[in-house]
């Protein structure tokens, strides 16, 4: 029973007593860096929002300016997700079932946009779309803004997210038996139907969890975004931006209950990657 | 009647017109998508030609920068490498509750905003921070100068071994490890001759891009740093200087060695999984993330 290869691992437990030394020193280690690095600025932060008070955190969630910022990036970052399941979708397809010249070389490209620092990734992008850029210049013809506009924002984080839905759906389609599409075609299926009532399903869940992580790794991007957003507040400023700002302007208040506010959408978008992989887990189990 | 099944029929979408479409298609794309971005880089960069270039690169805010991003990565790199290596060791060689939530809360920096974690930070150690009166008090100064960018390039890096390690030593259990001590070997050279050469490549990947991304990370260092212009400017901070400055060469100068580093990290990548298939080894199953 193959494990998907984007799941946490999930430990089973053991029930025999190892023999091996070094268990206090490693966990330890390891528990003590974790609180450290991890816990305690986690917990810093919620201390600090718990601070606001409700009805003042409530009146800085709902003025309009932040309001418009959380609107600005939930659109963005969902048509960004939007993009990505269909380019990812069809990258993987690619990627499993063609063989052509370069195929390893493109499979390798998939990563450039987790290796690649989001400020170059901005810079990069503002300078492919600005008025004299090599896209910027015949989108102008076209009377289309793409640089310091919202459309700007999507290309940003559509980009630093690309390798999500990809790798997610790659190793289910590799494992996908043949079996099955042939069977669909003995009985006389069209591709299209095959795809639809066969392969579409199978892959199914990865492609909705890998689709939710680049939407909510869409959600925190902001090295990418702000070279290339022009940062007009209610048009093209996004939440991670306006969190920048409020500190910048000493609101300490602001920008603790903007950022626990972005900390529990993290959270949400986690339970519900997990849920479906959880889901996923038990598809690939039910194959086995 | 059915048709006879033919073990070389086409499977779907191998069509001749699907094929090329489909193909074209995703092949445009990726051209626009990933390498255009890729190319103008290095295009501005060398627009003006090289001696301009090399010019723009030898100032000495950005080689300042430059040293400064090595110096956070030689700290950084190690102390993550550390990390993963004991939690992993912890995890995989023993069972104890609570094994999934240490690796859910060491998963946790790569669900949180880069921006959400130079927030945090400054709660913990700004001056209105938890520690901040006290850190006063002494005149320790660690918000707003290296010290601070050092901890909030740990906190967005601190999964990036570990993950890579789990589930290989998972799949390769802990049998080699319990040889090993029932012939009398201590823990250390357990861990030296046995576990660690056994996922030298799965270390040395994970060390790649915790490394890459400790040189790029930009938004928890910008908090952080206070991006006080040849003190505390890394070199992601730089180029968004010198962009804001109208350098427009001198950025794409710094940018293309970030680009390089990233080049150079899926390099090796490919190369490690290359000679990770040629050693017939359990090939770790890679998850996406960052």
């Amino acid at each position: 029973m193959p494990r998907p290869r984007f799941a946490l691992p999930m430990l089973s437990r053991q029930p025999r007593r190892s023999v091996i030394p070094g268990f206090r020193l490693s966990l330890g280690l390891a528990l003590l860096y974790l609180g450290l690095i991890v816990l305690l600025p986690i917990g810093a932060l919620l201390l600090k929002a718990a601070d606001v008070g409700f009805e003042r955190y409530i009146a800085i969630i709902t003025s309009p300016r932040t309001l418009a910022s959380f609107q600005v990036t939930l659109t963005t970052a969902a048509l960004a997700a939007l993009f990505n399941a269909i380019y990812g979708l069809a990258l993987a397809w690619v990627l499993v079932r063609y063989e052509f010249p370069g195929k390893r070389l493109l499979d390798a490209m998939v990563d450039v946009p987790f290796a690649l620092p989001t400020a170059v990734a901005g810079l990069a992008l503002t300078a492919l779309f600005a008025k004299n850029g090599w896209f910027g210049a015949p989108l102008a013809q076209w009377g289309i803004q793409v640089a310091y506009a919202p459309a700007g924002i999507v290309c940003a984080m559509a980009f630093t997210s690309i390798p999500f839905v990809v790798r997610t759906v790659q190793p289910v389609l590799e494992d996908m038996e043949p079996e099955l599409e042939e069977a669909g075609a003995t009985l006389g299926a069209s591709d299209l139907t095959i795809f639809r009532r066969i392969i579409f399903p199978t892959i199914f869940p990865a492609f909705l969890a890998g689709t939710s992580l680049a939407f909510a790794r869409s959600l925190g991007e902001f090295g990418a975004v702000v070279f290339i957003a022009g940062n007009q507040p209610f048009r093209t400023e996004i939440v991670a931006l306006l969190t920048f700002i409020r500190l910048e302007e000493y609101d300490y208040a602001a920008a603790a209950a903007i950022a626990v506010t972005m900390l529990g959408l993290a959270f949400i978008m986690l339970l519900i990657v997990n849920a479906v992989q959880a889901w996923h887990q038990k598809f690939a189990m039910g194959d086995a | 009647m059915a048709r006879p099944v033919n073990r070389h029929r086409l499977r779907v979408g191998d069509g001749a017109v699907t094929r090329s479409v489909i193909l074209t298609l995703v092949l445009a794309t990726t051209g626009l998508a990933l390498i255009a971005p890729l190319a103008v880089i290095f295009a501005e960069a060398f627009a003006r030609g090289v001696p301009t270039y090399l010019e723009a690169l030898a100032r000495p805010d950005t080689l300042h920068a430059v040293g400064l991003t090595l110096l956070t990565a030689l700290i950084c790199v190690p102390l993550n490498t550390a990390f993963g290596i004991a939690a992993a060791w912890a995890v995989t060689k023993f069972s104890f509750r609570g094994r999934n939530l240490l690796l859910a809360v060491a998963e946790l920096p790569f669900s949180i905003s880069p921006i959400v974690a130079g927030v945090a930070y400054l709660f913990v150690y700004g001056a209105q921070g938890l520690f901040g009166p006290f850190l006063q008090a002494h005149d320790i100064k660690i918000m707003f100068a290296v010290p601070a960018i050092i901890l909030a390039s740990l906190f967005v890096t601190a999964p990036f071994v570990l993950r890579e390690l789990v589930p290989l030593m998972m799949a390769q259990g802990r049998d080699e490890e319990e040889a090993a001590v029932s012939l009398g070997a201590s823990g250390f050279d357990v861990l030296r001759l046995v576990t660690l050469p056994n996922v030298k490549f799965a270390l040395l990947y994970g060390a790649a891009l915790c490394n890459a991304r400790v040189m790029g990370e930009f938004g928890a260092v910008s908090i952080v740093s206070g991006n006080i212009r040849g003190q505390t400017s890394t070199l992601p901070l730089q180029i968004e200087l010198l962009y804001q400055d109208s350098h427009a060469v001198a950025a794409f100068a710094a940018a293309t060695v970030l680009a390089g580093v990233a080049l150079f990290t899926l390099v090796a990548k490919y190369l490690i999984e290359r000679a990770e298939r040629a050693r017939g080894e359990i090939v770790a199953p890679r998850r996406p993330g960052h």
